[in-house]
């Protein structure tokens, strides 16, 4: 055949690099509806749900029976379910409704009810009910902070540059899993180093990542998987209430922490029983809500690229976060794997999100060039601060983050890097050079910094949960060394586990250490002259982007 | 409507073609015509039977690295995500790991698809209690018998950037493994645009995978 010129021109467009494929729901390749998912239905005997979306009690399997148990308020089930899907449908996107009283509401149906709710609404529908529903009045934002090297003074100089930028959490992972301790402690510092007050995680192994914790080398905890099949349950060695326990670990420890789930997983491994994306994934939110968490990251996660195939899977993306915010939870909305190579279609995708608001937009934005991202690439990174800027500025929306001056950038960065050297030199780990606290401080990547030496750290690594160094430990050498101001603020992180107040839902806390969570600053949007507005201070914080024209240099 | 099984496969190898190469030429004109998958719940009709394969033994020879390859390798799935032949992938770990003394021995497990039980089954397996777990689409890990399932000596998770010399340095890394050397780990690689490309293909894969395992059998010889 002889090719159109026109055509040829279309097929070689980045955003035909993406997969895409048809509905197919026997393998579970299908966003919001499946012809196989359950119809609602709900029956209570003796204070006891015995029937639950067309399923007798004997016949669930466990994550039925968790929810049944702990996820659905008993009392108020059947006056919910009598509620036609289509009426909750209205209920969500009108203004003279509440907040609260959707909660109640929803607060008593089930799974397959959630997903019939969330088919009456279109996108512009959700987004409406993203921005009644978040639990938080302020939205929020969270950065990656990882590089290929693991190199710990370079995650120190960026959370620094992050928490400047205005991410209220950073989380970190290594490409070699042995770093961890190093990692979470040089973000832990970097971090106050930037804003005092930023939240900090390092996704490890599971006991690995309780033990950080516990030993306040972290200040929350994210990476509690969950999933919306028996199977994929098993398979990953787990049940709901496995996952309710090491939830309960944590808080016992005064630890915040958050669930993860996502829809596509299921399809993924290849246990999707047949039933939708947006059906499981209730299922999955539905377990989260009963094991206790305040909070959940969802938005299909790490298989974007599953989601992302099918049509409406975009849509059922944004679904999935509304679900989260429905039943209470905080909802971290992903935003946080590389998604599409088309410029466009991953920069609308994240709109859904970024113009309703949500507790935590992206969970996260890589806060380094995309090269260095060891979650295999954000959705958004360190080249798109900028461009995110100014869509905030376009639209005076508030995205979570600020313009920065480049001096401002240098001087933390700076900093970071000294600090880390000198708490690793006063614990006696592994030695930063000043050529190294030079390279990290004017860098932009891994590619712009000096190798380390990798046995070193790791010996140092491994000495770290030897000795069972704790967060005091580091404020004892932050305070002995010259940084008394870092050390203040590390030490105020660590009393935040006593207090407990920011365990509440969708706690961050600002610079002075006060929480601002879904309860003592709820989100209370309700139409035109209510809720958040970007106003004052943070508007002009949010205009003053760099490379503005200067009338009088013309 | 009667689909064939030649129709079926002739449709799985053109959404996957298509998909592999976002090649320009076919997607342009395949796009109307990819005809439903709705109703169907297998990808390949014919379920591989096993059951007359010798079962995999556990072997004594404490140079042994066993390879436990995926139900699917080399009959159903030929190439790795990228399009690298099995027969090639196969070769060159093998290689490796005779070019450092060792011997190696191939078994098809057919009780899970889930590469790190995979690796972990086959270092139980080998005589000396190493082995590599590969998926048909590439994915391989390197295993230790008294490791958690989970928990690994290498992993390789993004089986596109794969190439046949990182097949073959990981035979050599598992001997040395073997052989008490301290090893240098395989440098990480990280393409952020692996997912978007190849996530649905790596889905579909699997589940052809998924869909040859027989528990009933377990694990059989296979080569070598």
């Amino acid at each position: 055949m002889k090719r159109s010129k026109r055509i040829e021109a279309l097929d070689k467009r980045p955003v035909n690099l993406d997969g895409y494929i048809d509905e197919w729901p026997e393998m579970g390749f299908v966003a919001m509806s499946s012809p196989y998912d359950p119809k609602p239905s709900v029956r209570v005997e003796g204070g006891k749900i015995v029937e639950l979306d067309g399923k007798q009690r004997d016949d669930f399997d466990f994550l039925d029976q968790f929810i049944a148990d702990y996820a659905i308020n008993i009392d108020r089930a059947e006056a919910s379910m009598s509620v036609s899907s289509l009426d909750i449908a209205r209920m969500i996107v009108d203004i003279n409704v509440s907040r609260k009283e959707i909660l109640d509401l929803i607060s008593g149906i089930t799974p397959a009810k959630m997903t019939e709710v969330m088919n009456q609404l279109n996108v512009v529908e959700l987004m409406m009910g993203m921005q009644k529903i978040r639990a938080r009045r302020t939205p929020g934002n969270q950065a990656h902070i990882t590089n290929l090297k693991d190199d710990p003074v370079q995650i120190a100089a960026d959370a620094a540059e992050g928490a400047l930028r205005g991410f209220a959490e950073e989380e970190t992972t290594m490409g070699v899993a042995r770093y961890a301790p190093l990692s979470a402690m040089a973000l832990l510092i970097g971090s106050q180093v930037g804003r005092p007050g930023v939240l900090t995680q390092c996704s490890a192994e599971e006991a690995t990542e309780l033990e950080l914790g516990i030993r306040g080398l972290t200040t929350y905890a994210e990476t509690l998987s969950v999933y919306g099949t028996e199977k994929v349950f098993i398979d990953g060695d787990d049940t709901p209430y496995s996952k309710a326990f090491l939830n309960s670990a944590y808080a016992s420890r005064g630890l915040k922490v958050r669930f993860t789930s996502g829809s596509g997983s299921e399809v993924l491994m290849g246990s999707s029983e047949k039933k939708s994306m947006l059906y499981l994934e209730c299922r999955c939110l539905f377990v989260t809500k009963g094991a206790g968490s305040q909070g959940i990251q969802n938005g299909s996660v790490s298989c974007i690229g599953v989601t992302g195939s099918v049509p409406a899977g975009i849509r059922e993306v944004l679904a999935e976060n509304l679900v989260a915010a429905l039943l209470g939870l905080e909802c971290a909305s992903s935003n946080d794997q590389s998604f599409s190579n088309s410029d466009m279609r991953r920069t609308a995708r994240t709109m859904l999100e970024f113009l309703p608001g949500t507790d935590f937009i992206f969970s996260g934005y890589a806060a380094e060039p995309n090269y260095d991202n060891m979650f295999a690439g954000s959705n958004f990174d360190a080249e798109d601060f900028d461009d995110y800027n100014v869509l905030q500025r376009d639209m005076q929306v508030d995205g979570g983050l600020k313009p920065v001056t480049e001096e401002e950038v240098i001087r933390v960065r700076n900093k970071a890097a000294r600090a880390v050297q000198a708490v690793f030199r006063s614990l006696g780990l592994s030695p930063v050079t000043d050529e190294q606290v030079e390279a990290v401080t004017y860098a932009h990547g891994s590619k712009d910094t000096l190798p380390r030496d990798v046995t070193a750290d790791l010996a140092a690594a491994e000495d770290v949960l030897k000795r069972g160094i704790t967060g005091i430990d580091v404020v004892k050498a932050l305070a002995e060394t010259g940084f008394e101001d870092v050390a203040s603020s590390v030490l105020n992180m660590l009393k935040q586990r006593v207090a407990g107040d920011y365990m509440q839902t969708a706690a961050i806390l600002d610079r002075n250490f006060h929480v601002m969570s879904g309860v003592n600053t709820p989100n209370d949007y309700m139409g035109p002259g209510t809720g958040y507005r970007v106003d004052g201070e943070r508007w002009e914080e949010i205009k003053n982007i760099p490379h503005r024209i200067n009338p009088y240099d013309i | 409507m009667q689909i064939s099984e030649d129709l079926i496969r002739q449709i799985t190898s053109a959404v996957l073609d298509q998909m592999s190469h976002g090649d320009a030429g076919k997607s342009a004109g395949s796009a109307a015509s990819i005809p439903s998958l709705a109703g169907r719940e297998r990808i390949n009709q014919e379920h591989t039977s096993y059951a007359d394969y010798p079962r995999a033994k556990k072997g004594t020879d404490p140079k042994e690295v066993v390879i436990g390859v995926g139900a699917a390798f080399q009959k159903e799935i030929k190439k790795t995500i990228c399009g690298i032949p099995l027969d090639d992938v196969l070769r060159n770990v093998k290689a490796g790991i005779e070019e450092e003394g060792m011997i190696p021995r191939v078994v098809k497990i057919l009780d899970t698809s889930d590469v790190c039980f995979m690796a972990l089954e086959a270092a139980k397996l080998s005589g000396s209690g190493i082995g590599i777990g590969i998926q048909s689409k590439g994915t391989t890990v390197i295993h230790q018998r008294d490791l958690y399932p989970l928990s690994n000596l290498e992993l390789f998770p993004q089986a596109p950037l794969m190439t046949l010399e990182t097949y073959r340095h990981i035979g050599q890394n598992a001997a040395k493994y073997v052989k008490g050397e301290q090893v240098v780990p395989i440098p990480c690689e990280n393409d952020p645009m692996s997912r978007p490309r190849y996530q649905v293909k790596a889905a579909i894969m699997h589940i052809a995978e998924t869909e040859q395992l027989d528990p009933e059998v377990g694990a059989v010889e296979w080569e070598g």
